[in-house]
């Protein structure tokens, strides 16, 4: 075991402990960013002015009828940014724009003595625009080949080899849909400016290093000048980790305009209407099997709709390249990828960064060609599982591939899969109207943020007089327990009760430069960081411990707040200790730093081994479908998950429930729907309210729901022997299209292969089912022959060249 | 303005307020009361649930002037000082929370549809608790905690 990934004797990790904010939570204490507006004095309120149309040129803009509105304070345009007018790091994002480039895009921002003060304000700015034509889906701005940023390309072996030697080469194309975070709190941020000029922004951020360095760079000050401070969020799932940098900015260039403090809070169809969502995809592809259905060769072509602006757009694409691969050994493959811009919100990150969209390219093409071959689709993607000592596409070797079988033999045997498939098998014979099925899918997933320069961390620990400990480290909290982690991993870590550890809210001005709060390297990084700050302060109380116990400092033993010998005997309490040290001018805090080692990554080649280690995870999902109208039951679902040594079972199981139903959300209800007609109203988000936008509920539930940790799963590289758990088990709820495809298939005659759009939405099913029954064709897989043809981009590749891969440019945490 | 006389949590206020204003707006605004929270706006997810005389009712869709003369009850309102009620300590327990922001709202649906089936099934919770959404757990902690909470006598308080 290495030193990072041990546990002491009586470890709190590991423990089974309640959310740290349960209390405050049930209790209905907890604070979110806007619950500070109503504690703040003489607070202005922000709206925007959103522009209707889908892209246009601003050819006049009048704010004086605003002024004359009642309550109305300011009115802010380009002309108030006194830096530069940037919301990302790409310089693709006017925060003030020239062109609107979304049907929603916000014009200017009026701020009011009220809410209703500034939302008459809005309504009285007075905008011309001048139309011009949109591009609102991929398959638009692919015709009119409108791309943005990088276009990578990822390969291995030889391609036309692999497909020479093929036993059966099919190809096809799939496009499927986005998502809504649909975080429970909207878009918030309340900025103040104190005596000394300094900005000080509460924002619901996942990343307050990079909404500190985009308010800084628009207003035209150093990093130091501008604090931010994120207490919790209401959910974040990647929607906050770029999307709130601008907002915050409006809130500050408000604050220090006026001199009052400035609140930013989008209703529920403003943050729909304006937000970035999950990326859709296009996707064209060829793929050969040999005779036994063993991947021998995959050609593929990703277009990414990345939104109006960059954004992460190339960090996603880079991901969904580097997962397409899923579990599977593929030993030729070529993988093509591309930013289509279009005009709709600008897609960002959303649990999983594009390792969602690969895996689902895979997992789409082995539920169609399954019964091309001849193979029973859980059998086909068993056989082509990655073995040991086999490598990704890019070069990074499978390190505990052998987990993917041990979890998926588990699951056959605690969800009784056989026993079951025979019963639906019996059940469909008798049952002319509905169908059910069983499906089982894997998840292999890359841990790490891609960009090695992300994968650090900081922490900050107190150890006061008193002998208490005050803990700040650079994550941040949106509901997924990270600072239930790390007071878990301080009080093992100091050897004291979980009672001694408070943690103090996620600041810059706490800890500096840090990464975001997302790649589910939360836990990993600031509990590495949180480790190290423990135990230099361990190390330096050992010595006071030594001479007091008269042994060798390598003696003492720290262990639920008492400080022994390694042998027993006497027993010097944690406070007492501390107390002493201080006398003796021992120093008491400090800072801890983790650095993930061992990652190298070339995202010019699409090479290298950019993730610490890989989660695994495997879902069976069983589906009863209703013949008539394609309206469907998720009848029961079994996991098992690999989440290493639990740092916080409880915790980390409601990850995996959670993570999966929002992955069925996406799969199987969410469906997003611009318009597309060439009416006015060309590019306007058409569900923009939880009324239109289906979102999982208690009846989407699965109706029986079974989720098991992997068990001696000890992960070497990682803080106490743990894994990461944010985003892997959204990928389980691909077992629940995969039934969902094979039950609709069941409706036609054996051995059919069938379509499956994305949502599989009730009519999505139907259509299926109709497709099924038809029988004429196998859905629109072309086997042999030219079929499809993945585009190969003709000009020079525009590798990525991510900032944060260019060390002379470290200005910006961008990537 | 209107003028509106209500009881929230055990405390009466008087006050004027628009005709318009939301109930929700009134709590969080007008009193402070901010553990109630806003979600959707749209009256789709239930994190707004208050009790008004001792029923839920989504605070968005209701104007504070229809509390007039009636008594309100919001998450703030609901434990015997520091004893939580059943279903409070349930959630706590069963960690049938994340973020948290659909908590107060799922504690307040929960205790009423416990008033009127104290011993509810399980799919009987999951159609009780069907207007509240969760964008985090999954829901399968929370109905655990529904039944729980069940279990302790939580429909009878
Ligand atoms: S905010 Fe009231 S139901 Fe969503
Ligand atoms: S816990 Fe986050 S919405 Fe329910």
């Amino acid at each position: 075991m290495s030193a990072l990934s041990d546990r002491p004797a009586n470890p709190v990790v590991g423990q089974t402990i309640p959310h740290e904010s349960a209390g405050l939570h049930v209790t209905g204490q907890a604070l979110y960013t806007d619950d500070l507006t109503v504690r703040t004095h003489g607070v202005l309120h922000a709206h925007p002015v959103q522009a209707p149309h889908a892209h246009a040129r601003i050819t006049r803009m009048d704010t004086e009828p605003a002024l004359a509105v009642e309550g109305v304070v300011r009115v802010l345009t380009k002309a108030d940014v006194p830096g530069v007018n940037d919301a990302g790091v790409k310089h693709d994002e006017p925060l003030f724009p020239d062109e609107v480039m979304f049907y929603g895009h916000a014009v200017a921002w009026v701020l009011g003595e009220t809410l209703e003060a500034a939302r008459l304000g809005a309504l009285a700015v007075e905008v011309d625009y001048d139309p011009l034509p949109a591009l609102v889906n991929v398959k638009e701005a692919i015709a009119a080949e409108r791309f943005q940023g990088a276009t990578p390309r990822m390969e291995r072996g030889d391609i036309d080899a692999g497909f020479a030697a093929a036993a059966h080469v099919f190809s096809g194309e799939f496009e499927f849909a986005g998502q809504e975070h649909f975080y429970l709190e909207t878009h918030c941020s309340l900025a103040m400016v104190d005596e000394s000029g300094q900005i000080f922004v509460q924002s619901s951020t996942q990343h307050p290093s990079e909404t500190q360095d985009i308010v800084a760079h628009v207003m035209g000050i150093p990093s130091h000048e501008v604090t931010v401070q994120c207490l919790r969020m209401g959910g974040g799932f990647g929607g906050k980790e770029m999307q709130p940098h601008g907002f915050a900015a409006i809130a500050a260039i408000g604050a220090t305009l006026t001199g009052r403090p400035v609140r930013l809070r989008l209703n529920r169809t403003q943050d729909l209407t304006m937000s970035g969502k999950r990326h859709g995809f296009h996707a064209q592809w060829r793929v050969g099997f040999n005779a036994s259905g063993r991947l021998q060769a995959l050609d593929a072509t990703l277009t990414a709709d990345g939104g109006w602006s960059l954004d992460l757009s190339e960090p996603v694409l880079a991901r969904a390249l580097c997962h397409i691969d899923n579990a599977y050994w593929v030993p030729n493959v070529r993988v093509n990828g591309r930013i289509a811009q279009t005009n709709k919100t600008s897609q960002t990150a959303f649990r999983g960064f594009g390792g969602p969209q690969g895996m689902l390219v895979m997992e789409d093409i082995l539920g169609r060609c399954a019964p091309l071959l001849g193979l029973d689709a859980m059998e086909l993607r068993r056989r082509n599982f990655y073995r040991e000592g086999q490598s990704t596409p890019y070069g990074q070797p499978v390190k505990d591939a052998d987990r993917m079988g041990t979890c998926w033999d588990q699951v056959t045997k605690t969800g009784e899969v056989e026993r079951r498939r025979n019963q639906i098998a019996t059940f469909n014979a008798s049952h002319p109207t509905s169908r059910r099925a069983l499906a089982m899918t894997p998840v292999k997933f890359g841990i790490s943020f891609n960009l090695t320069a992300f994968n650090q961390a900081g922490a900050l620990v107190h150890v006061y007089k008193d002998g208490s400990v005050l803990i700040t480290h650079g994550g941040t909290e949106m509901g997924q327990g990270l600072h239930t982690k790390m007071l878990q991993v301080a009080a093992t870590a100091l050897g004291v009760p979980l009672s001694t550890v408070r943690l103090a809210p996620t600041r810059t001005d706490k800890v500096p430069n840090t990464s975001a709060t997302a790649a589910s390297s939360g836990a990993d990084l600031n509990g590495g960081a949180v480790k190290n700050a423990c135990e230099q302060i361990v190390d330096r109380l050992r010595g006071v411990a030594s001479s007091i116990l008269g042994v060798h400092p390598s003696d003492v033993r720290f262990s639920d707040g008492t400080v022994t010998s390694v042998g027993g005997g006497q027993v010097i309490p944690w406070g007492d200790l501390v107390n002493k040290a201080y006398f003796q001018r021992i120093q008491l805090w400090a800072a801890g730093f983790y650095r993930t080692e061992g990652l190298h990554w070339d995202s010019s080649v699409m090479h290298g081994s950019p993730f610490k280690y890989f989660s695994y995870g495997v879902a069976a999902a069983e589906v009863e479908v209703d013949g008539f109208t394609g309206a469907y039951r998720l009848r029961r679902v079994d996991i098992v998950h690999d989440v290493g040594d639990s740092l916080s079972p409880l915790l980390d199981i409601g990850q995996v429930e959670g993570a999966f139903v929002q992955g069925a959300g996406w799969l199987t209800l969410e469906d997003l729907r611009w318009d597309e007609s060439d009416r006015p109203s060309r590019g306007r988000l058409a569900t923009q309210a939880a009324s239109t936008y289906k979102l999982p509920s208690f009846s989407e539930m699965p109706e029986v729901f079974n989720v098991a940790l992997l068990e001696r799963a000890h992960e070497e590289g990682a803080v106490y022997g743990s894994k990461a758990v944010g985003e892997p088990p959204l990928m389980l709820a691909f077992s629940v299209r995969e039934a969902l495809r094979q039950a609709a298939a069941a409706f036609g005659p054996a051995g059919i292969s069938v379509d499956l759009a994305s949502p599989a939405t009730p009519e999505a099913v139907y259509w299926a089912v109709a497709e099924a029954r038809r029988a004429s064709e196998h859905g629109h897989v072309t086997e042999g022959g030219t079929g499809v043809v993945p585009d190969q981009s003709t000009a020079d590749l525009r590798p990525a060249h991510p900032r944060s891969e260019q060390a002379t440019n470290a200005a910006t945490a961008g990537v | 303005m209107a003028k509106i006389s209500v009881k929230v949590d055990g405390v009466t206020y008087s006050d004027d307020v628009e005709a318009r204003m939301l109930l929700v707006h009134y709590l969080r605004e007008s009193l402070g009361k901010v553990g109630t929270v806003v979600g959707c706006d749209t009256s789709n997810c239930g994190a707004c649930t208050v009790h008004l005389d001792g029923r839920s009712v989504k605070s968005c869709n209701m104007l504070a002037v229809q509390a007039d003369g009636h008594e309100v009850t919001t998450i703030e309102g609901l434990a015997d000082g520091d004893t939580l009620h059943p279903v409070q300590q349930a959630f706590h327990d069963c960690h049938a929370l994340q973020c948290g922001y659909c908590t107060p709202g799922m504690i307040m649906q929960a205790t009423s549809f416990l008033k009127d089936n104290p011993t509810p099934t399980e799919h009987e919770v999951r159609v009780g608790m069907e207007g509240n959404l969760c964008r985090c757990t999954g829901y399968h902690n929370i109905v655990r905690a529904v039944l729980a909470a069940a279990g302790e006598g939580g429909g009878s308080q």
